[in-house]
């Protein structure tokens, strides 16, 4: 009885499983505990959340392996971790640390800014983000076995997830509607590879997994995301940059499971204290826009 | 026959598509009423201190609970396994478990998903034909009890077990299109148990 590992099957089932969820960044044990006990399906390790990266600039990198596998020893959920666009030796890194997913990441200063990574050769797999549908399937043909919408991380303000979340949607929609003789121009058109513009034509949705991230700091928020299709919901900054992290936490895992009922969620809302402050997205000047880098 | 699967958080979905595709009604359940209208439950894959901790939250727990020992027929995969242990080894503290199958299960038994894996399994139901099994971050069960047979080992480890009632596999059925796990599920727990009852 052979036993294989990394496969496409394992690797994109990994994330089925952590559909409905909400997966929560954080910067230690302590933090991941109060993740873990509030419902989340997962963690992200990082050194500084996105909202501290954008304050405090310089380079991101994939964080301290000490600190990750702090936050491993503490939680029995998966623990994923941020390597920078292309920077493989990260990847590897984070490989042989035993994190269970690597998330290729615009938040962290990209390491190559012409190529990912090639992901099939790993045994961990990875997430990607895409705000569009060429992009999402760019990525899913280098490996990628879950996609998250982009949004703008580390702002606190949903536009720019929600704009993400709508443009992929929209897009499948429109394969959904074409004529099978016009898929070829319509995979030009995306810049994406053919066989993978008709799946997505014929199906009617992404060949993985699709989380949401980037602004979501509310419980609405989530709700807001799971009901424009997200599967599950990344949150970085939006809890431990709040008033009170651990309520917030279990109020978004709440509204995230239901989605579709209003007084869950306006029950989840109540008295969590003040939300992160917050950037409005449009005040951002294009060069600190994270959610353009990836391509 | 009506089967709920519950739907908290994890692959609900695909489970749901196995269920229909062997014929019965299936759908997803998260609420009491929804709960209290089905014939059998399946608990799905996904993340066991979640689902465990959502069905305290929306005060479901109880019910399942009492559902369950009431014998209920039920099937859990991976997580659902560990969801109808009576025993959590390396559990996270204060993890619960509704019970109903008389196992100790050992979380995350099989390590961390860089040895998630895909293998043939034998199971036990008497066709001697092997399945397809998906092992993600997978538990193993280290204890059964008397009422409780094994139907599927991995070195020695069991990977799929049933009682009169329940039945549980380590793997992930719902993830390979191959529905004889269901299909076994239906025929030969849920349904007997079920005739037994009228």
């Amino acid at each position: 009885m052979a036993e294989v590992t990394g496969t496409g099957r394992v690797k994109r089932g990994m994330a089925e499983m952590l559909k409905g969820g909400v997966i929560m960044d954080v910067v230690n044990a302590e933090q991941a505990k109060i993740a873990e006990d509030a419902g989340a399906v997962a963690v992200m390790a990082l050194e500084r959340v996105p909202a501290d990266i954008r304050a405090q600039g310089g380079v991101a990198r994939m964080s301290d392996p000490d600190m990750i596998q702090k936050i491993q020893a503490a939680v029995s959920i998966p623990v994923m971790a941020k390597a920078r666009i292309g920077h493989f030796v990260e990847a590897r890194v984070l490989e042989s640390l035993g994190v269970d997913y690597i998330d290729e990441s615009e938040v962290l200063t990209p390491a190559d800014y012409e190529n990912h990574i090639d992901k099939f050769d790993f045994t961990v797999p990875f997430v990607c983000g895409a705000t569009n549908l060429g992009e999402a399937l760019r990525r899913i043909n280098e490996g990628a076995a879950m996609i998250r919408s982009k949004g703008e991380a580390g702002t606190g303000d949903v536009s720019n997830a929600m704009q993400h979340m709508r443009k992929i949607g929209g897009e499948i929609r429109r394969l959904s509607s074409l004529r099978e003789d016009e898929l070829y121009v319509a995979a030009k058109e995306l810049q994406a590879p053919y066989d993978l513009v008709k799946e997505v034509a014929q199906t009617g949705k992404l060949p993985v997994v699709l989380f949401t991230a980037g602004g979501i700091a509310t419980p609405a928020d989530a709700a807001l995301m799971m009901s424009m299709g997200a599967d599950g919901v990344f949150i970085g900054s939006g809890i431990f940059k709040s008033g009170n992290p651990a309520q917030r936490a279990a109020a978004c895992v709440k509204a995230t499971t239901f989605w579709d009922d209003p007084k869950v969620i306006a029950d989840a809302s109540r008295g969590l204290g003040e939300a992160m402050v917050g950037i409005n997205v449009a005040d951002l000047p294009a060069p600190h826009r994270l959610a353009d880098r990836g391509w | 026959m009506k089967v709920g699967v519950l739907a908290l958080q994890g692959d609900v979905r695909e489970h749901i598509s196995s269920l229909i595709a062997c014929g019965v009604d299936a759908v997803p359940v998260r609420r009491e009423s929804e709960i209290q209208s089905i014939d059998a439950l399946v608990l799905p894959g996904g993340e066991s201190t979640t689902i465990a901790q959502l069905s305290e939250v929306f005060g479901i727990y109880d019910l399942l609970k009492q559902r369950i020992a009431s014998g209920m027929p039920v099937y859990g995969s991976c997580a659902g396994m560990i969801l109808l242990a009576t025993e959590i080894l390396d559990a996270k503290v204060g993890q619960k478990s509704f019970g109903g199958l008389d196992i100790s299960v050992r979380r995350n038994a099989f390590g961390r998903q860089v040895d998630s894996f895909e293998s043939d399994i034998e199971f036990a139901d008497g066709s001697h034909e092997l399945i397809r099994a998906v092992f993600i971050r997978a538990p193993w069960v280290e204890k059964v009890g008397d009422a409780v047979q094994v139907l599927a080992s991995i070195d020695s480890h069991p990977v799929a077990v049933r009682s009169h009632t329940a039945l549980a596999t380590s793997f992930h059925p719902e993830l390979t299109g191959d529905h004889r796990i269901h299909r076994y599920f239906i025929e030969h727990v849920a349904r007997p148990a079920l005739e037994k009852v009228k």
